[in-house]
């Protein structure tokens, strides 16, 4: 029983991961993309629509990809090179991505899915107890593992995590010392646009295989929450990931045991409980001031 | 704990600067009719200018004269709009600031380029083309900068620094590139007279292993005392070249200017010290941000006539302290007190019933909001102090327009059209309105931060004899500066903030830049502290 909770907590959890991770990059550029739930919900159509119609997996979750990034590509162009206002664009390209999505989508509701493949590690997947839960997941859990991994390496120990977050804590030294403001800052946001379009894959190929209209529920917006609270810190949005999935499994296993506890209040319990973890992790406000991108949000306009 | 203060040696500059004969060294950069043009500003208007292999090269002139957006093209950040540059005798494109760093030209800016998020390993290898492995760029870091006699600590976090050791990092880092030229923009504004001395010597040091260096510099003193060769910039024309060493400052500045500057003057008369009008009685306050200065126990006394200068290096406190006495930041009552009314607890237009005025140091976004017109800016400072700027819960546009008209004339604020938003008006004009608004109401009590940063001498003049005028019609004036030449010129009594101490307050004529230098590295902690 113990084994099967945490088989759903991890699925429950990689989606948040996978887009959090990605907005993560996106914010250490200093760009806020609030259009993660729009990139995010087309993913998971068009990653339904294209597995459904060619019959592989792979090649709906590489479409979903593609379509997150030419989501965010079009948030790039809006923001960067027109300076859009950034939280309008991302408002309304989450809007764009709802309506598009479901209008795509309309001849896909009923259909059934296509369920990605269990992947089983050779030999890990035998250990007891640990080998099911970490080692006999769907592909995309183990990419979400790389990601995080990559994403965390390549932030603090690489030159261009170096340059990524100089861009982002500051705007005009970095185009003083001749780094590309503009091309970093797209860079990024395809980036975050394709872990988005992944994300959104994963709910429709492999969390719930088939396409339901705004299926997403607001798992964008969670994602965005969760880098916030993570203080733009890579491990704390695993923390915050998988707490979050783990509070509304158990919230839905205690629905089930039928507690007399107002099922709204155990429906609200992963917020409240993840706002509080991360709260308190965050605690260290020096810490959590470095890790700010300073120029988050902030339109740049080279001076030339 | 004075003594052992006094005894930290200071490194001596060499006084005579080598006279250099320009015409045998060999030529490094040649510019020729360099053109940039802003819109309707021509920035650059065909200018020359030769630097030579191991020359100290001044480039002097007022704010907006053009010095910036020149030593920006060289360093690869704008694009000539016409006009050459010679590298060595070979025509060259800067195209960007990494092939300037490429053709060794590298640059220390005025407003930091530094990543406070960063360490200052990290903000080095930003600027290098190859840094390497992080570790062996931190050894050799530590090597350069203790060689050069500016010590850094690889793993601190820019944001943790003063703004002394900030700079450093600035000159290390472009010492890392191996420059053959350092082109460097007003480095001095931010240090103390003990860490400039230091500076000089590096300068010095540089130039005799036949390093050029570029230097910008309002302080015509220092010019004077470290320079080879000077050319004067003049709404972006050249207007003269000279030997700064055969030059006074005051030849130095009319060039700039180009008429003669009106001296500021205390005036004969003793200041006529009157009844306390505001006294600070134990003023702590701890940080209320990471990146904050705490005050520490803060006494001072400021009496109607006079002007007390408190001095000290960016980031010492001054901002808090200014809070504090306005009414930003709220603090036990009797800690601030105005003609005897204790009011640390009171808000900032209840002060200013109370007769006092207050000039915040940023004057975009603190001093003014930019996107209002000047008559608006005026009723957001004074709309409770009389003047029937409100009345009924409506705003007078025929009261506030007629201030706006009577600021504009009696401070010289110059402008394109009549009543603009305060976004437009150059730092220098928008300096002369915010202290002007404050000093048309003829306060009792006048606190001015920064009052002349940024601004070109002309108005710094005529806003430094404003307020001494102020005091001498009988009100009290605090001035917080970082510019010791100001100091001297208008205090009565000096003060130092060092680390959120304050020492106590000496008269001027006792006072001098040696001691005031020692009390600004932490005379005034120690003195705080035993008091």
């Amino acid at each position: 029983m113990f084994e099967a909770v945490l088989l759903t907590v991890i699925t429950a959890a990689t989606p948040l991961l996978i887009a959090a991770v990605g907005e993560l990059v996106v914010e250490r550029s200093g760009v806020l993309n609030l259009g993660v739930e729009g990139m995010m919900i087309m993913g998971a159509v068009i990653g339904f629509a294209v597995a459904n119609q060619t019959g592989s997996g792979s090649l709906g979750v590489i479409a979903a990809i593609a379509a997150g990034m030419a989501m965010s590509a079009l948030f790039g162009v809006l923001v960067l090179f027109l300076v859009a206002n950034q939280v309008a664009t991302g408002l309304a390209l989450t809007i764009l991505g709802i309506g598009l999505s479901g209008m795509i989508g309309e001849a896909f509701i009923g259909v059934p899915g296509l369920d990605l493949p269990q992947l089983y590690i050779p030999v890990l997947s035998e250990i007891p107890f640990f080998g099911p839960v970490f080692f006999q997941q769907d592909a995309l859990v183990y990419v979400s593992f790389a990601l995080v991994a990559f994403v965390a390496y390549g932030l603090f120990r690489t030159r261009v995590g170096l340059v990524l977050r100089a861009v982002g804590d500051n705007h005009g030294s970095a185009h003083a010392l001749g780094y590309s403001v503009v091309k970093v800052r797209f860079l990024a946001i395809l980036f975050g646009g394709a872990c988005a379009g992944l994300a959104g894959a994963y709910l429709s190929l492999a969390y719930t295989p088939q396409w339901v209209e705004n299926m997403t529920a607001g798992r964008g917006w969670i994602a965005l929450a969760l880098v916030v609270f993570a203080s733009w810190l890579p491990l704390r949005v695993v923390i915050g990931a998988y707490l979050f999935g783990a509070v509304s499994v158990l919230n839905l296993h205690a629905q089930a045991l039928e507690f007399d506890i107002p099922s709204q209040l155990l429906s609200s319990l992963p917020y409240i409980a993840t706002i509080m973890v991360l709260v308190l992790i965050s605690a260290n406000r020096r810490l959590t001031l470095v890790n700010t991108p300073a120029c988050l949000g902030k339109p740049f306009v080279p001076d030339r | 704990m004075g003594d052992s203060v006094a005894e930290t040696t200071l490194p001596e500059v060499d006084e005579t600067v080598q006279r250099q004969d320009r015409s045998e060294k060999e030529t490094l950069l040649n510019a020729k009719g360099l053109t940039k043009r802003f819109g309707d500003i021509l920035a650059n208007d065909n200018v020359d200018l030769v630097i030579n292999k191991g020359e100290i090269h001044a480039l002097l002139g007022e704010n907006g004269a053009g010095k910036s957006t020149l030593v920006k093209m060289f360093y690869g950040s704008l694009e000539p709009d016409a006009g050459e540059i010679f590298w060595q005798n070979q025509k060259v494109t800067i195209g960007n600031p990494a092939s300037a760093r490429e053709l060794g030209i590298g640059m220390v800016f005025q407003h930091f380029s530094l990543f406070e998020a960063l360490n200052v390993v990290e903000n080095i290898a930003l600027a290098l083309p190859n840094p390497g492995k992080m570790s062996d760029l931190a050894k050799r870091i530590e090597t350069v900068s203790r060689d050069y006699g500016l010590p850094l600590n690889p793993d601190d976090i820019v944001a943790d620094l003063p703004v002394g050791i900030r700079q450093r990092i600035e000159i290390v880092r472009c010492l890392l590139q191996e420059p053959q030229l350092i082109i460097m923009d007003e480095p001095t504004s931010v240090l103390t007279p003990q860490e400039a001395d230091q500076l000089f010597l590096t300068l010095q040091r540089l130039a005799a292993e036949g390093c050029a260096v570029l230097y910008i510099s309002h302080r015509l003193e220092e010019v004077k005392r470290i320079c080879h060769h000077a050319t004067i910039l003049r709404h972006g024309e050249v207007v003269r070249e000279c030997d700064p060493t055969l030059e006074t400052a005051a030849s130095l500045a009319s060039m700039m200017v180009g008429a003669d500057v009106a001296s500021v003057s205390a005036g004969d008369t003793k200041p006529d010290i009157g009844e306390t009008r505001l006294a600070l009685q134990g003023l702590s306050a701890g940080a209320a941000t990471p990146f904050a200065t705490a005050l520490n126990d803060i006494s001072l006394e400021l009496k109607a006539g006079e002007v007390v200068a408190i001095a000290g290096v960016a980031g010492n406190g001054q901002g808090e302290l200014f809070d504090a006495i306005s009414g930003e930041m709220r603090v036990a009552p009797q800690m601030v007190q105005l003609d005897g009314k204790p009011c640390g607890s009171k808000n900032i237009t209840w002060r200013r019933k109370q007769n006092a005025a207050f000039v915040p140091e940023e004057r975009l976004g603190h001093g003014a909001v930019p996107g209002m017109k000047l008559s608006d800016n005026i009723v957001l400072t004074r709309h409770g102090t009389g003047d029937r700027l409100v009345g009924g819960g409506f705003v007078s546009n025929v009261e506030a327009g007629a201030l706006e008209k009577r600021i504009k004339q009696a401070f010289d604020v110059r402008m394109s059209h009549d009543d603009p938003e305060a976004r437009s008006l150059s730092g220098g004009n928008l300096q002369k309105f915010v202290v002007g608004r404050e000093l048309d109401r003829k306060p009792g009590v006048l606190i001015v931060n920064q009052p002349t940063w940024g601004v070109d001498a002309g108005a710094a003049a005529l806003i430094r004899q404003a307020l001494i005028d102020l005091a001498r019609s009988g009100s009290a004036v605090l001035v917080i500066s970082q510019d010791l030449d100001e100091i001297f010129e208008i205090a009565d009594r000096i003060a130092v903030i060092s680390r959120g101490y304050l020492s106590d307050p000496e008269p001027a004529a006792a006072m001098t830049r040696e001691r005031v230098g020692l009390l600004m590295a932490g005379g005034a902690e120690a003195q705080g502290e035993v008091a």
